[in-house]
């Protein structure tokens, strides 16, 4: 199920991506959270119990919205743009 | 002449640019966005198709100027974005940008580095589904898209029928808004609020637009807490219950002060704002020499009181620097801003601070969600001794995550000035640190 729901701008030509290997689709102009959470339900594990998080200001300030690319990099979901081919992968968190 | 450089490009920092532009003096201007223009007035990506009208409603005439002089200046000053700055020492900037690091000294610095939500939290927060009220915007303006299928807006300040308004309006279920100030407190508010005759008009529209299509509004309710185990399935407030899969919520907004911070600015505390903010005189002038501040950064006052402190902190640093300016414009800003700060009184009577908030949320409530700190863990540090914040921090961690405690900062403050039975201006600053943000492994660094 999807968290995030499309009200508008849903014209734009579709880019195609894996998440945790799986594959999925976004639209072009999407950040990594908005196609994410528009085929899923989180972004990440938290850091002390695993809990689902799904990012929260969507303005760089709370941190709570990193996935990691294929090349290693671990990005805020929230301000990095989605490109075609891209390999998102979440992190599952650890308990304490 | 040496570098200028302006820190953040929206209302303030674009304004700021333009004035100085204008009498002769090229900035550098930094911003962490990729396209400019600040929050209330961030820009959908290029290739979505929306106008302005749709996007800022009643702003959009604003909006549009103001992104017409951001695409100006890219061309004519030192337009860098997608730019953090990230530490501030010794006249020196460090900087980030798409992975390469970069410094830049500057001769003088406008800081303009705006606001996020004001957040005291609830049972449920962090869940799925659960946004701060500037959060819900973004998600809409920026990429059309909502936090759900079926949302409640919660907590208080002009954000929250704005957002609720904007939601309703591009077809989402709104399913409640609970505003937790009661409507004694606006009636209140009048009298200050009236100063500003259209901004009163534009948020008593949206209440009353929002009531005209059905979409119940209680006042005086307080969010209790949040339903739900893998995402929102529901909310609580006052015995009563209500469906959702969404919540957004804030009490108001917050200045980004960590840059003034390691710049050395002197910090006071500010009643109005529930806050410690960096000391400016009225034209925006710091306590250190060549540092200026404009906008939401150094308090809270609003998009349009941005615009003039951005032109009115440019007009100082110029006039600091023996650049002849007009000498009537000075004193037409300060009036103004000194207008808007008026009205700013009324707001805070309208929407007030939540006093009881800290006295009631529960020991289990998590505070910090990134080290997962919960309110019973900082009341136990509290109740060896421990009353200054930076203090309580360094026992439990509240405030040392990656946000470094943008999202619960105050709150923490609020439950330790509670508990230790101390005013809230008596239990210290959070300090900033660099890097002002998390940097990744790996960056490139310049010789």
């Amino acid at each position: 199920m999807a968290l995030f729901k499309r009200l508008a701008e849903t014209e734009r030509p579709t880019l195609t991506f894996t998440l945790d290997g799986q594959p999925a689709t976004g639209l072009l102009g999407d950040t990594l959270l908005t196609a994410v959470l528009t085929c899923a339900e989180h972004l990440r594990g938290s850091d002390f119990s695993a809990e689902r998080r799904a990012g929260f200001c969507l303005m760089g300030a709370c941190q709570d919205c990193w996935v990691r690319l294929e090349d290693g990099r671990r990005v805020r979901a929230c301000s990095t743009l989605l490109e075609d081919g891209q390999a998102i992968r979440r992190d599952p968190g650890r308990q304490a | 002449m040496k570098t200028v450089v302006i820190v953040g490009a929206g209302p303030a920092g674009i304004t700021a640019a333009r004035t100085l532009l204008d009498h002769g003096v090229t900035p550098v201007l930094v911003d962490e966005s990729l396209r400019g223009g600040g929050q209330i007035y961030r820009r959908q990506p290029a290739n979505f198709q929306r106008s302005a009208k749709q996007l800022y409603g009643f702003e959009a005439g604003k909006a549009t100027l103001l992104h017409r002089t951001l695409d100006e200046l890219a061309t004519l000053v030192d337009y860098r974005p997608e730019t953090l700055v990230w530490n501030a020492e010794n006249g020196r900037l460090d900087m980030l940008n798409n992975g390469h690091a970069e410094s830049i000294e500057y001769a003088q610095i406008i800081v303009a580095t705006g606001a996020t939500d004001r957040i005291l939290p609830v049972p449920g927060w962090t869940l799925p589904g659960v946004y701060s009220l500037g959060a819900a915007q973004i998600a809409l303006k920026y990429q059309g898209c909502a936090i759900g299928e079926r949302v409640a807006f919660c907590g208080s300040g002009p954000l929250l029928y704005l957002v609720a308004y904007q939601y309703a309006k591009a077809g989402a279920k709104v399913v409640a808004v609970l505003d937790s100030a009661p409507f004694s407190a606006q009636c209140r508010a009048l009298p200050a609020l009236l100063g500003q005759p259209a901004t009163l008009a534009k948020g008593l529209y949206y209440r009353a637009w929002l009531t005209a299509h059905g979409i119940p509004v209680h006042q005086g309710a307080t969010l209790s807490h949040i339903d739900g185990e893998q995402r929102v399935t529901g909310i609580h407030w006052d015995q009563q219950e209500i469906a959702c899969d969404a919540v957004a919520f804030a009490h108001a907004l917050r200045s980004e002060t960590q840059l003034a911070d390691l710049l050395g600015c002197e910090f006071a505390w500010n009643a109005l704002n529930r806050a410690w903010l960096p000391q400016r005189d009225a034209a925006g002038r710091s306590s250190v020499a060549g540092v200026y501040l404009a906008g939401d950064g150094a308090g809270i006052m609003g998009a349009d009181a941005a615009q003039m402190a951005g032109e009115r902190a440019a007009l100082a640093l110029l006039e600091d620097t023996g650049i002849a300016i007009d000498p009537r414009r000075p004193a037409v800003l300060e009036q103004q801003l000194a207008s808007i700060q008026r009205f700013r009184h009324g707001l805070e009577t309208a929407f007030p601070f939540p006093e009881n908030w800290a006295a009631e949320a529960p020991d289990e409530l998590i505070l910090c969600r990134c080290e997962e700190v919960s309110v019973g863990e900082v009341r136990a540090v509290v109740d060896e001794g421990h009353w200054e914040v930076n203090r309580v921090k360094a026992h439990c961690r509240v405030g040392m995550g990656r946000c470094q405690g943008r999202m619960c900062g105050l709150a923490a403050a609020e439950i330790i000035a509670e508990r230790s039975g101390r005013e809230i201006q008596n239990v210290g600053r959070l300090r900033g640190q660099a890097p002002i943000k998390p940097l990744p492994f790996g960056v490139e660094v310049q010789p």
